[in-house]
């Protein structure tokens, strides 16, 4: 026979999203809220983001060449968790922190469960509250040259006064390198959500929850002042729409991430308010994360046609 | 008011401009022609002519093998070469009537009927004996879909001019052309049916046919035109019954059920030539286009040509393609060669230069979700796809696996290029296969 045409099942075109693509989006919607950070706090931070990411990218192609796997670096996911690792940094942070965490969040966190799309937590969150756990001091000192003192969140919490609204949304305080800025995290998460590679779901029902949460039991009402401070003083806008939209440790189903989002909501109002700490974003997340596989189970979408069947028969 | 649609599906690139402005060209069929005895759902058809015979056109070669079977008439006029198996577009080999073409293209009488003066039965029988068929690509025989339990509850007759596969316009070009004989053919459809209105659901990318066949059905009571959203898999059966009527039925139910027959827009204009003319199946559209072939347009074939002579009249190849595809681009079969014949259900031949599904390779899932959204069966076809690889059958079935319609959106819009749509179509086959023994 002569020369054969391929063949495969349907279909048999695709779209041109690939993983790559999204993942690079993600590393670029962070960038507004990176050089925002480096411009607030100074060189030290740049250098920690850039010791951070490198310490992530070479930790897993170091790992794949160990366990002779392909080496998968260029799917840019490794970038995206050592960029949003390098925001929950402290910015006087010692470089070091930065290659522990880097290499706790890629190796322990990501590789050793089977590498990209099977780790059941944020390989970027994992690897701070191990850094928080570890490093207690170092990861909850926000002393630098630019600011002095206590976060917008804890400086409220110890019923001092706030910042001024503008900087906190500007993002003129003290604060991890990537969460001060609300301003530089919504552009990145418009444009995410403009190139769809995220949408409202998780991050309106978490921030939405959070709010009525805060109102109900926070003892402020209704006080607006407090609601912004609490959206923008701390680590919230990085976690809605960074991190509790991580692809892998969300819900895949749309009704399992709407509960998600509420789930966090309120659990980061409870760590909040009633917590110890005046943080509790990546506490929720991580909680949450280990709560997807139990959410997915209950929210199981109804086939197309399939209800109406049920009540004909009921 | 919101447009008329369905939840999920995808905006493939269209490709439909390479051909749906040149009009239908019709070709003169040569050499020896092919008529596989199974070109539709059901008992293969009966072979009723044998080796030696002088055939006509329009005359039957193949008798239904059963009820849900259907005829199979010579196409040109010649002699039977033999009957042997012959490969088809799915692969396989099948038994096949052989005719060497003496090309005089002489044709049998045919009677002509006034639809208004036959009865049900009759339109049924007439519908039966030509051997019309599902044209859109299952090849469901027409007459028993045409024959649910309870005629009287059917509401809706709805004529699918969806065609949402991309780069087809073998439908669009009908409509335009021939429109009155679809309108004609959905009237007789409607006779069958005393409590039934028609509904001509086309795709809102095909305006000039929405105003040409709103124009054309103005004076008629029972027939409405309905422009749904281009999108997808608008002309999947279930998606387009619920858009047209808001009615939805799962994969264990037949359309009948929600009160709706559906059948395309060849299969109606099929049902017209052999109620009004007397005329049994032997032609239809076919798009050849793709951008390997130098002339993409659609051409009015007979049944049983082999692809290789529409790939000629198309002007041949512009490069060598990769991939051609039997059918669209999001359900067809890819075929390894030309050789087969044109059935019944060939809707089109695609052939293009690169193939982009080996050009990418799978790698891990990242859980996005896209394919949840994409997925019309509001299934979750990344989980099915585990559980098929698994070959877990029970929990394939308890997330309702079977619901999938294999549209192939979840594979579409999959950033990680994994074959969902592929496990989960042969996990099914091997559940449907099981139940059937």
């Amino acid at each position: 026979m002569e020369k054969m045409f391929k063949v495969s099942s349907n279909p048999h075109i695709r779209s041109k999203d690939t993983t790559s693509r999204i993942m690079q989006y993600v590393a670029l919607a962070l960038l507004p809220a990176m050089i925002f950070g480096i411009f607030n706090f100074g060189m030290h931070a740049m250098f920690l983001v850039m010791i951070t990411v490198s310490a992530t990218v070479l930790s897993e192609y170091i790992y794949d060449r160990c366990m002779k796997k392909e080496i998968s670096i260029g799917d840019f996911s490794a970038v995206v968790t050592g960029l949003l690792l390098a925001l929950n940094l402290p910015p006087e942070a010692p470089l070091w922190v930065g290659v522990i965490g880097g290499v706790f969040a890629i190796i322990v966190v990501k590789m050793l469960f089977g590498g990209l799309g099977q780790n059941f937590m944020n390989p970027a969150l994992g690897a701070r509250c191990f850094l928080i756990i570890s490093f207690t001091s170092i990861m909850t000192n926000f002393d630098c040259d630019a600011y002095t003192g206590a976060t917008p969140l804890a400086a409220i919490k110890a019923g001092e006064g706030a910042p001024e609204l503008i900087d906190m949304i500007i993002g003129r305080t003290a604060g991890t390198i990537g969460e001060t800025s609300m301003i530089a995290l919504l552009i990145g998460a418009a444009f995410l959500l403009v190139m769809k590679v995220i949408d409202l779901r998780v991050p309106g029902a978490y921030i939405l929850s959070f709010v009525v949460f805060i109102v109900l039991f926070s003892g402020h009402g209704l006080e607006l002042d407090y609601i912004v401070a609490q959206l923008a003083g701390g680590g919230l806008m990085l976690g809605a729409f960074f991190m509790a939209t991580d692809y892998v440790t969300r819900p895949i189903t749309k009704n399992g991430q709407y509960v998600f989002g509420i789930f966090l909501g309120i659990m980061t109002g409870i760590f909040r308010i009633f917590g110890p700490s005046a943080e509790g974003v990546s506490y929720a997340i991580i909680l949450g994360n280990l709560l997807v596989p139990l959410i997915e189970k209950v929210t199981k979408p109804t086939a197309f046609g399939k209800k109406k069947t049920k009540k004909e028969a009921a | 008011m919101a447009k008329l649609t369905f939840r999920g599906g995808v905006h493939p690139y269209e490709g439909k401009e390479l051909s749906k402005d040149k009009p239908m060209k019709t070709i003169v069929p040569k050499g020896e022609m092919v008529y596989p005895l199974s070109q539709h759902i059901g008992a293969p058809a009966v072979p009723v002519v044998k080796k030696g015979d002088k055939v006509l056109a329009g005359q039957k070669i193949a008798e239904a093998g059963g009820f849900v079977s259907a005829p199979i008439y010579a196409t040109v006029s010649g002699t039977v070469k033999t009957i042997e198996p012959r490969r088809v577009v799915t692969g396989d080999l099948v038994n096949s009537i052989i005719i060497d073409n003496d090309g005089l293209l002489e044709e049998v009488e045919y009677t002509a009927h006034d639809p208004e003066k036959l009865n049900k039965k009759e339109i049924l029988e007439l519908i039966k004996e030509a051997g019309v068929v599902g044209m859109g690509g299952a090849g469901f025989p027409t007459h028993v879909k045409l024959s649910p339990k309870e005629p009287e509850k059917i509401e809706y007759v709805i004529a699918n001019c969806a065609e949402c596969e991309p780069y087809l316009t073998s439908d669009y070009r009908r409509m335009l052309e021939e429109p009155q004989k679809l309108i004609d053919g959905l009237k007789i459809i409607l006779r069958l049916f005393d409590h039934a209105q028609g509904i001509l659901a086309v795709e809102d990318n095909k305006p000039d046919c929405i105003e040409l066949l709103t124009r054309l059905t103005e004076q008629e009571s029972k027939i409405t035109v309905k422009a749904l959203k281009t999108k997808y898999p608008q002309g999947a059966e279930r998606q387009l019954i619920y858009a047209a009527t808001g009615r939805e039925i799962n994969s264990s139910m037949l359309p009948a059920d929600a009160g709706c027959v559906v059948d395309n827009v060849d299969t109606i204009v099929a049902v017209y030539h052999a109620v009004a003319e007397g005329k049994p199946l032997m032609n239809r559209i076919v798009t050849v286009t793709g951008d390997a072939v130098n002339d993409p347009r659609n051409f009015y074939v007979r049944i049983g040509m082999n692809y290789h002579d529409l790939i000629e009249e198309a002007g041949g190849f512009k490069t060598e393609p990769e991939k051609v595809v039997s059918g669209g681009p999001m359900m067809g079969f890819a075929l390894f060669d030309l050789n087969v014949p044109t059935t019944k259900t060939a809707s089109a031949l695609l052939c293009l230069t690169k193939d982009e599904v080996s050009a990418m390779a799978p790698s891990p899932c990242i859980n996005c979700g896209r394919c949840v959204d994409a997925c019309p069966g509001r299934i979750v076809p990344r989980k099915l796809a585990v559980l098929a690889q698994h070959g877990d059958e029970e929990a394939f079935v308890a997330n309702d696996g079977m619901e999938c319609c294999e549209c192939g959106c979840c594979s579409f819009v999959c950033p990680a290029k994994r074959q969902l749509t592929q496990s989960i179509k042969s996990m099914r086959k091997t559940i449907l296969g099981k139940r059937k023994k």
